[in-house]
Formats: C-alpha cells, sequence, structure tokens
C-alpha cells in the first residue's frame, strides 16, 4: 500500500514541499510506494510579494501570477477544492466537493488571511495592498492623491514583517516623484514602542525617518476607524487624523484550521525544531500556519519547508527524522526606490542588517523573478 | 473559568514577545491569563508599561534561569 502524503494548500510553502518530496522520493514515487497530493484553493499561483509594486504601477498583474499546476512537479496529484475540515483522529480532510482525502503524513500550509473586519471602520475606511484587490484600489487612491496627511498604519500579527516599511519608503520616493512631497505628511504607526520589531531595524528606520521628514506614533493598536471624520483612533487612546489611510490589517490563519478545532485564530501550535503539530507524529505545519513566534515571510515558508521535506523524506524511507529547524528567517527591506538592503536571523543568532545599497535593490528585483526557480524548489 | 495561555518567545528576535502578546490578547477571552516566557530582559520592563498604557493587569513577572515569565490578565 503507498504511502499517502496530503498537502493541504497551494501557496509557497505547500508547493516547495511538493517539488522537494518529488526530488528526494523519486525511487519511492516509480515504484508506486508514495504518493504526494495537494489540495488547494487557487488554479493560480500568486508572488505575494510583488503586490508591494502593485499600488506605484511598478509591476505588470500578469507578472505576478503563473499556473500552479506549471509550478508543481508533474508528479504531484494536485485538486483545487479547498478544505473544509481536517479531522486528524481519523487522518481525513474533507474537501468543499464532498472528497475525502486520507493520509499518512499530512502538512498544513494553509497561510494567513487579512480581517480588516475584526477592526471597526477598517475595511470601510482604509487601503492595503496585501492582496491584489486591495492594492488595485490603494492604486486608485494614490493616483487621485494630490497631497494631505497619509497614514501608514501596522497592525499585529501579519505577514511579510518589513512591508510596511518598505511601502512608507516607497510612498516617500513617489510622492516627491509626482512633485507632492511638500504637500504632504506621511505617519507611520506601531503597535510596540520602537518602529520595527526588530530592534536593529528600528534603530536603522529611526534616522531614516527623521531625515525624510516621516512622522512616527509607537505603542498604536488600532481600536477603531471613524470614516466619516477620518480618525484613526488606538487603544492607547491616541487620535491621528488623515486624508489617506494605507494599513496593515491583523491577520488570522484560515477558516479551516478554526472550523477543524486546530487551533485559536487559525494558528496551529507547533514544535518549533521538529515543525510537527504538538502532539502528533505525522502532522507537519508550515509557513503562516505555525503559532512558532517568528516572522511570517516567505523566506520562514521556504526554510522551514527545506526540513520538513527532508524530515518527511527520511520518515518515508527510514522511518526517521532527519534534522532540526533552527529558526532561520532572511528578509530583504527596500529601503525606497532604488536602495535596499537585508537581514537574516535564526533562534540563537540575532538579526544585523547592513547599510543599504543599489545593489541589494537590483538582486530583490531580480528575486521577484528567481522566486519561480524558488517555488519549483530550484534555488 | 479563565483560561491560561503560554507564549513561548524565547529567542524570539521578530516580531518578539510583544507583538506576540498584542496578537494573542485579540484571541482569547477576557479575564483569561498569558504567560509570556521571553529570554530578552528589555520584555520585563516594556510588556508591563504597555499594559499599564492599555489598562490590562499585570499577574506577575518571575525570572527563571536565562528567562522570565511574564503573566497579563485580559481585562477589557
Amino acid at each position: 500500500m503507498a504511502k499517502k502524503i496530503l498537502i493541504v494548500g497551494g501557496g509557497l510553502a505547500g508547493t516547495i514541499i511538493a517539488n522537494g518530496l518529488c526530488r528526494q522520493l523519486g525511487k519511492e514515487l516509480r515504484a508506486n510506494e508514495v504518493t504526494i497530493t495537494v489540495i488547494g484553493n487557487n488554479e493560480q499561483h500568486m508572488y505575494q510579494p510583488g503586490l508591494l509594486y502593485v499600488p506605484f504601477g511598478r509591476i505588470r498583474e500578469k507578472d505576478l501570477f503563473r499556473d500552479q499546476r506549471s509550478v508543481l512537479d508533474r508528479r504531484v496529484i494536485f485538486h483545487v477544492d479547498p478544505a473544509t475540515k481536517i479531522d486528524i483522529s481519523t487522518k481525513s480532510v474533507a474537501t468543499e466537493s464532498g472528497t475525502t482525502h486520507e493520509y499518512d503524513y499530512l502538512v498544513l500550509a494553509t497561510g494567513s488571511r487579512l480581517r480588516p473586519d475584526t477592526v471597526p471602520g477598517m475595511a470601510e475606511g482604509a487601503h492595503w495592498f496585501y492582496d491584489l484587490d486591495g492594492a488595485r484600489k490603494m492604486r486608485e487612491a494614490l493616483e487621485g492623491f494630490d497631497g494631505g496627511k497619509i497614514v501608514v498604519n501596522v497592525n499585529a500579527p501579519h505577514k511579510c514583517p518589513v512591508a510596511p516599511l518598505e511601502i512608507t519608503f516607497m510612498l516617500r520616493d513617489y510622492l516627491q516623484e509626482r512633485g507632492l512631497g511638500d504637500k504632504t505628511e506621511i505617519t507611520y504607526t506601531y503597535p510596540i514602542g520602537r518602529l520595527h520589531a526588530l530592534e536593529p531595524v528600528a534603530n536603522w528606520t529611526q534616522p531614516e525617518f527623521d531625515k525624510a521628514g516621516i512622522k512616527y506614533e509607537t505603542f498604536f493598536n488600532t481600536k477603531s476607524i471613524d470614516v466619516e471624520k477620518k480618525v484613526i483612533s488606538s487603544e492607547e487612546e491616541s487620535d491621528i487624523e488623515y486624508d489617506l489611510l494605507v494599513t496593515i490589517p491583523p491577520h488570522h490563519g484560515s477558516q479551516v484550521i478554526t472550523d477543524s478545532d486546530l487551533g485559536a485564530g487559525g494558528w496551529v501550535p507547533t514544535e518549533r525544531e521538529t515543525l510537527l503539530h504538538e502532539g502528533t507524529t505525522d502532522v507537519f505545519v508550515c509557513g503562516d500556519t505555525t503559532n512558532i513566534p517568528i516572522s511570517k515571510a516567505g523566506s520562514t515558508a521556504h526554510f522551514e519547508a527545506d526540513t520538513i521535506i527532508d524530515n518527511l523524506s527520511s520518515l518515508v524511507t527510514e522511518g526517521r527524522m532527519a534534522r532540526k529547524y533552527d529558526g532561520k528567517v532572511f528578509c530583504f527591506v527596500e529601503t525606497g526606490m532604488n536602495q535596499g538592503t537585508y537581514v537574516w536571523f535564526n533562534y540563537t543568532t540575532p538579526p544585523n542588517p547592513g547599510a543599504p545599497s543599489q545593489m541589494v535593490h537590483w538582486f530583490k528585483l531580480a528575486y521577484n523573478r528567481l522566486y519561480w526557480l524558488s517555488a519549483r524548489g530550484l534555488l | 473559568m479563565s483560561e491560561r495561555t503560554t507564549i513561548d518567545a524565547r529567542g524570539a528576535f521578530c516580531p518578539g514577545p510583544l507583538m506576540e502578546l498584542i496578537a494573542t490578547l485579540k484571541l482569547v477571552e477576557i479575564g483569561d491569563e498569558i504567560d509570556v516566557l521571553s529570554s530578552d530582559k528589555g520584555s520585563a520592563i516594556d510588556i508591563p508599561a504597555w499594559v499599564e498604557k492599555v489598562k490590562h493587569e499585570m499577574v506577575g513577572i518571575e525570572e527563571e534561569g536565562d528567562f522570565w515569565h511574564i503573566v497579563v490578565r485580559k481585562i477589557k
């Protein structure tokens, strides 16, 4: 009887794992000793980091997408059929079409989703760029913007922790290019007592913001937005007026995780080194889906995926785990339209970003293309 | 009956213990407690300062070896 590996989620994490398993389990796949199945929500795979460029018209929308089937190894069985219930006691996953998939090993890679609806006024009054529809609306709003107060408002939890800084620097450059620099005031708000979760990044950002004339308010956790008066209010009892509000909405995990009682908020309790769902030996969790207190970012998903590929292959072929995840995260940081830097860290090594340069910016632009090799497991 | 949730944020450089606490407070019920485990000594200062600012309640701070337990109760 073939061992069934079932991957729930066709985003970056699920895709890298499926492709990586095909590479490592080629012999077993040929001998029909194992099957690798992905159940996803979409025919299309979206390059999410590209959304950052959409509000400024700096990327063609079609360049954000590839056919998911073309990104997956041809040996992967792929269904567009969203999971509706995951039952780890019976080792089965039910889907929207009424199908039930049984598994020997399960990978949960269901990702995260935006929840602007959890803050009064946010869905109606704010713009965001973390999904395509939002990024298009933000592009329209920016095109019609002729100066005034812009608030960039960051909420917890959210994925891609550097994107809020990037959008702020890019907004500054964009508005200056349009001759609106002197007519615009940008205020950035952040939930904790500094400008970024990573202390060295926060220390670097503050003088950069000062130099660029970007105002900021820390300890700002959004309570509500008065859409009529155009005022955003915080739990810390601060009010800020705006003409254009750009927000990073709070995120939740996937609905199917909540519906399956696998974790509060849709985040699955996960052992930080094995990436196994706590209390299990056959359910791996990857990417945004985990409750591990590290960055929700594509690179996190990638490094976790590499660990899961090695461990799952080893379990199938030798009945043992191969290695531990060390908590590695790597992030590019766009510090304007023409400059960038990067930062990496793990559970034991603190982050230490270098000085921004044009070369790193170019490398990030190159990575916008190289991503597809990464998803295919070639990079 | 109130419940206690533990966040093991030891060695978590990003988003860090306070951000994890803020995110978790949105998910628990009023009256529930959150025990934040942090190896960053700054958390023992930052977290109580923020908790006081937003009017939740500090239950206690305890140093255990090379990390801290910082227990917070959600009260609104």
